[in-house]
């Protein structure tokens, strides 16, 4: 079913993510940020909970995202334009939608490894009590929608730009103001020159509730497809503007 | 093997390539020269179907760059202009990756690119990263690279560029060695290279063709019979009436 462009193209970025510092900063930054962030001594901690359940982890779990995910994407294309191989890259029989969703799921298998390492989380609720596992495996589920939804918006822009640090301020700018659509100060601000039910429909664009909708252990189709509204719309966005621009 | 029919490439208003036909058969080796910004990478381009052209045509072993694009390219080995290789790899990973990409069966993999790494003289640096290699290196991990799925067309953009005597020698054996049996087109403005590898030779000016002959006929124009006067005549006087 897949084809061998795919697998090659997808084998080789996953393996890129390893070849630089970079893979590895991701992982210690993020395993130790949230594992600092869950148990730090403040308000909502884990310990103040006094429950089985890593729902103190959950909640810092976008914003861990929101820095590095965007970290993880910016290269995806700039760096290719840059350097000059998008044009070895599509000189070869591969298409750009095939190019496009075999890094995009590559990175997203890599902040899915990430995930995963997380797994001594789950150990510990495991031996303190009994926590409930369906909240649990949805958190993740919900995490990994949330990751797939923040990559494909750093791969377009990506796609759009050469610079890196252009890229990855860019998806920065952007995946926080989608997480945050349903907040007063963003609402706000949209509000001063957007119409009443557009503001409506930017509120329900909100990451960051869809995030916890999930997390509360109910899978809603619409969170389902929502999820996949967001991911296919951002990367058919970066597949239309890279046949445009990857020549430029 | 390639046949192009009035090739058009407009970036906006500027007219980078104007109606650029020609044919090249099995066994040629065609040069391609012109002042640097003549629309030479513009026309490789389209052929290796990295650009679409505005308007024209172009047929790779009857294949066209439009409608059977991805059939064309597998007929393509391409060298881009300062041949842009995956840094981070190293070379016989590199080779394997570009195995893999074409779609070329998984059993012959470790053999050909052993047999590739022989041909291009590259495996003392077959572990090495390419980051690591010099310009002449790069350039041959690059035709290594074009060679591997054994392509009928080999296209190369100034595959000599920035490389030191010995090297462009070493470089301009390996083509002529291919020459044989495969259709090679080569973009240069050094003049001396059209003499040692071309047969035919091709002289672009402001994107259209101005030249159409081999090296010799090139040759026979000039009072001195120096490349370089003809090149220069012939080129000034396009620019002159553009």
């Amino acid at each position: 079913m897949l084809s061998p462009q795919f697998k090659a193209l997808y084998k080789k970025e996953f393996q890129s993510f390893f070849k630089t510092p970079l893979g590895y900063v991701f992982l210690v930054i993020f395993l130790f940020g949230l594992g600092y962030m869950t148990f730090e001594p403040g308000r909502g901690s884990f310990f103040l909970l006094r429950e089985a359940s890593l729902r103190a982890f959950f909640e810092y779990v976008p914003w861990m995202f929101i820095f590095l995910v965007p970290a993880v994407s910016m290269k995806l294309w700039a760096d290719e334009r840059k350097r000059g191989t998008v044009e070895l890259l599509f000189s070869m029989p591969v298409t750009v939608k095939v190019a496009v969703l075999a890094k995009f799921f590559a990175a997203w298998t890599f902040v899915g490894l990430a995930l995963s390492l997380t797994f001594p989380m789950i150990i510990t609720v495991l031996i303190l009590g009994r926590p409930d596992m369906k909240i649990i495996f949805l958190g993740h589920i919900s995490s990994m929608f949330l990751a797939g939804a923040m990559l494909s918006v750093g791969g377009f822009f990506s796609a759009m730009t050469k610079n890196q640090v252009v890229s990855f301020i860019l998806s920065v700018a952007t995946c926080f103001i989608l997480l945050m659509a349903d907040s007063p100060p963003v609402l706000e601000l949209v509000g001063t020159f957007a119409p009443k039910y557009f503001l409506n429909i930017f509120e329900s664009l909100s990451l960051q509730g869809h995030f916890e909708s999930m997390g509360k252990g109910v899978i809603r189709l619409s969170d389902l497809c929502y999820y996949a509204i967001m991911i296919s719309f951002w990367t058919f966005s970066s597949i239309v503007l890279l046949n445009e621009n990857k020549s430029e | 093997m390639i046949v192009v029919e009035s090739l058009c490439k407009n970036f906006d208003d500027f007219f980078a390539v104007k109606d650029v036909s020609f044919q090249v058969g099995k066994g040629q080796v065609l040069g391609l020269l012109g002042p640097n910004g003549a629309g030479k990478s513009t026309t490789m381009r389209m052929l290796t179907g990295f650009i679409n052209p505005t308007s024209g045509h172009a047929k790779i072993c009857g294949h066209s760059i439009l409608q059977e694009k991805e059939k064309a390219q597998s007929h393509i080995g391409y060298v881009p202009e300062n041949a842009p290789l995956y840094d981070d790899m190293d070379v016989r990973e590199f080779l394997e990756f570009i195995y893999d990409l074409r779609g070329l069966p998984r059993e012959q993999k470790v053999s050909r690119v052993e047999e590739i790494l022989k041909l291009c003289v590259i495996e003392d640096v077959e572990s090495q990263k390419i980051e690591t290699l010099s310009k002449g290196y790069k350039r041959r991990v690059s035709l290594a690279q074009a060679l591997i799925h054994n392509p009928d067309v080999l296209i190369l953009d100034e595959p000599t560029d920035g490389l030191d005597p010995n090297q462009k020698h070493e470089v301009r054996k390996v083509i002529k060695n291919l020459a044989k049996e495969k259709t090679i087109v080569i973009s240069t403005h050094i003049l001396e290279e059209v003499d040692a590898v071309c047969d035919r030779a091709i002289i672009m000016a402001q994107g259209k063709i101005c030249f159409d002959g081999t090296p010799a006929s090139l040759k026979a124009q000039s009072p001195t019979g120096r490349l370089d006067d003809v090149f220069r005549s012939i080129t000034m006087q396009k620019e002159a009436l553009c």
